[in-house]
């Protein structure tokens, strides 16, 4: 299988041609595909230290509201070492699943890649510093959408 | 050597789910040790689950995962006796590679 192994240096090669700026570049004139980006910049996204900062790294713009994505996470929990957190969403062609929590120091938690015959839907479990908004992104056909949960915490585990 | 991933994959109504346990400290690099020390960041930062060699799920993580990360997915086909595989890297460069076979 040459996909046995983890495919770093392609990613790396991805980092190393250039931040979000010249990869935004490339992408407007249809030089490289988009779902190119999401895997050279998403490792940027993790170092973000505002939401916005991750979002731009992500390359998310205005995500609107969707009705399609269910989160479901504990209203209250009790230990935030380990939060459940599902995300269901039915959007036609869901690609990516990125989970974030807005007041941890590393807001980006998780990114999943959802190739076709794969389905929307993910379980994992996070970390949260404190009471805060767990935000999932999803990306289905090229856009993005998000929805977000308070959940609160009460003994942080970060 | 890192721990295997215990890994569950059945078979129900054409649909593949697959439950993953990665055995990992996830430590996030900001904790300190009982003499002050802090405790360097060690945690997974990639993963990749294949069907048959087939590629089901990819995933970055950082370093908000919690300890021995745990997954849910599912996936469209599969068969008792198929391969489900979970591959997954580290920041110290370590891999760990297990499969199991679709119940």
């Amino acid at each position: 299988m040459e996909k046995a192994e983890i495919d770093l240096g392609r990613r790396n090669a991805l980092k190393a041609s250039g931040g979000m700026g010249l990869l935004g570049l490339l992408v407007a004139a249809g030089l490289i595909q988009p779902n190119m980006v999401s895997a050279a910049s998403e490792r940027a996204a993790f170092e973000a230290k505002t939401l916005d900062e991750a979002f731009k790294a992500l390359g998310v713009f205005f995500p609107a509201n969707s009705p399609a994505i269910q989160l479901t996470a504990p209203e209250i929990a009790e230990n935030g070492a380990v939060v459940p957190i599902t995300v269901e969403s039915t959007l036609f062609r869901t690609e990516q699943i990125t989970i974030l929590v807005d007041k941890n120091p590393t807001m980006l938690v998780d990114n999943f890649f959802v190739p076709e015959g794969t389905e929307g839907f993910i379980t994992t479990r996070i970390k949260m510093a404190q009471t805060a908004s767990v935000i999932a992104l999803v990306k289905a056909d090229g856009k993005f959408y998000r929805v977000s949960k308070e959940v609160k915490v009460t003994a942080g585990g970060c | 050597m890192p721990n295997p991933t215990k890994i569950r994959a059945t078979i129900n109504d054409g649909v593949t789910e697959v439950r993953v346990l990665m055995q990992h400290e996830m430590e996030n690099g900001r904790r300190k040790d009982e003499t002050g020390m802090l405790i360097p960041a060690w945690y997974i930062t990639e993963f990749k689950a294949q069907h048959n060699g087939r590629i089901v799920l990819e995933g970055q993580f950082g370093t908000s995962v919690s300890k021995n990360p745990y997954l849910i997915f599912r996936f469209r086909g599969g068969a008792a006796g198929d391969k489900v595989s979970i591959t997954w890297l580290d920041n110290r460069g370590e891999t760990q590679s297990d499969e199991v076979a679709v119940i």
